[in-house]
């Protein structure tokens, strides 16, 4: 069985995650202050992948990212980037995709910690850096790994985004779902079978582990 | 002296209502801040903590604090008043030591602070694993951490038992003393304050 598919999944969920854990968190905690409208509109527009078709999304980012047109053009022109039918493409369509399961989680978080913690941080004489440092990322620990458990599984099992913006290209886009698609449409069914199995096991593994170290209380993305 | 002359506007069950503060603080005075729930108590004192902004007026220590006419309205770090939240608001991820590193690295004032809190056996409890009265003792202690020369304190002695409070209010008069800080203490107990504070204030 070829493996690659498996490795270039976990390579691309991990690559995913990283980003979502950078971007996410200081995302997720300027969402959880003061509400707006301006911010209630961000809110809506990272939260549209939950409920958005993946091919929608995937023909959107295939249409802004074409080499023949517009932005896609300039890209490729001036720093020679290609998100079409790359691995960056995925990385940025996985991101895209994946950011609501990052960013809610958290954002709850900050939301149900008091607001006096950063208020006794202010008052030491503490900057907001320093406090969101030492007193509000280490109190939201278990809903930061929820986050990034949900996040990484998610990215695993990503379909139609990936194969529209990535297509199935083998060593390249050919990530694991993608290839439990074309094992199928070429009636091979054992490598199917061997795909989806792993996928199976690493997924639930994963979301079983967080649920037992966050003894039972892990919340809903949506939450 | 701290000179506050503030006005707030407030939303209670019964509408919109005005809080209208005017008063001086000389320093080393407590005073006690009373009235009955609602009145705007606590947004008074954090207004000058600076963690609630006023509609208008000004708050003067030994530089402006805040000046509507001026817009000049200093952040809570800049003011660094000593506060004690009725909340206690402890840090979960924190040991009481920590709680008081975080706030100063001056290690003999922590040690002194922990014996009069009566807290040097349990410098490696997180707040989860301390009682009530142990977990208030521990949010006075970081507010002193910082050695202020204006100590805000909502309800600080609410959670102690009578025995626990005369001991720690001794000490603590001989520390205020020390600091020359001026202290604003908010009650709900008229008696609780009792031969401890020089003035008050009553919202009504």
């Amino acid at each position: 069985m070829d493996l690659s598919p498996v490795w270039l999944t976990l390579k691309l969920a991990a690559i995913t995650t990283l980003i979502l854990l950078l971007i996410g968190l200081p995302v997720a905690w300027w969402l959880s202050k003061k509400r707006s409208i301006f911010k209630i509109v961000i809110e809506a527009i990272i939260t549209m992948p939950l409920v958005l078709p993946p091919s929608v999304l995937g023909f959107y980012l295939l249409l802004a990212f074409s080499p023949q047109r517009g932005f896609g053009k300039w890209l490729s022109e001036v720093f020679n980037v290609q998100f079409v039918f790359s691995f960056q493409g995925l990385v940025l369509a996985s991101v895209i995709y994946s950011m609501p399961f990052m960013i809610s989680p958290v954002k709850s978080a900050f939301q149900q910690l008091p607001l006096s913690l950063s208020q006794a941080s202010y008052t030491l004489g503490k900057t907001q850096w320093q406090t969101f440092w030492h007193v509000l990322l280490p109190n939201i620990k278990p809903s930061l790994l929820t986050a990034v458990v949900l996040t990484f599984a998610h990215t695993l099992g990503e379909f139609g985004v990936v194969l529209m913006i990535g297509g199935n290209i083998p060593g390249v886009t050919r990530v694991a779902s993608i290839a439990v698609y074309d094992s199928v449409e070429q009636m091979d069914y054992a490598s199917a079978n061997n795909y989806s199995l792993i996928l199976f096991a690493i997924t639930f593994v994963m979301v079983i582990s967080v649920f037992i170290y966050n003894k039972y209380q892990v919340k809903s993305p949506l939450e | 002296m701290i000179i506050v002359d503030i006005e707030k506007k407030l939303k209670t069950y019964t509408g919109l209502q005005v809080l209208r503060i005017k008063k001086e603080f000389t320093q080393g005075s407590i005073t006690r801040v009373t009235g009955p729930s609602g009145a705007g108590k606590t947004t008074f004192i954090k207004m000058i903590a600076g963690l609630i902004t006023p509609d208008k007026g000004s708050i003067i220590t030994n530089e402006t604090w805040f000046d509507s006419s001026r817009s000049i309205n200093l952040t809570p770090q800049q003011r660094r008043t000593g506060f004690v939240f009725q909340d206690y608001a402890l840090f979960p991820n924190m040991t009481v030591k920590q709680h008081l590193e975080y706030a100063t690295n001056d290690m003999q004032w922590i040690d002194r602070l922990l014996k009069i809190g009566r807290l040097d056996t349990f410098t490696n409890h997180k707040p989860g694993h301390l009682s009530g009265g142990q977990q208030q003792r521990l949010a006075i202690l970081r507010a002193l951490a910082i050695k202020p020369k204006l100590l805000l304190m909502d309800e600080p002695f609410s959670a102690l038992d009578i025995k626990t409070k005369a001991a720690l209010i001794t000490d603590l008069q001989k520390l205020f003393k020390e600091l020359n800080a001026t202290i604003i203490i908010v009650s709900h107990n008229p008696q609780e304050l009792d031969g401890i504070s020089n003035d008050e204030i009553d919202l009504q």
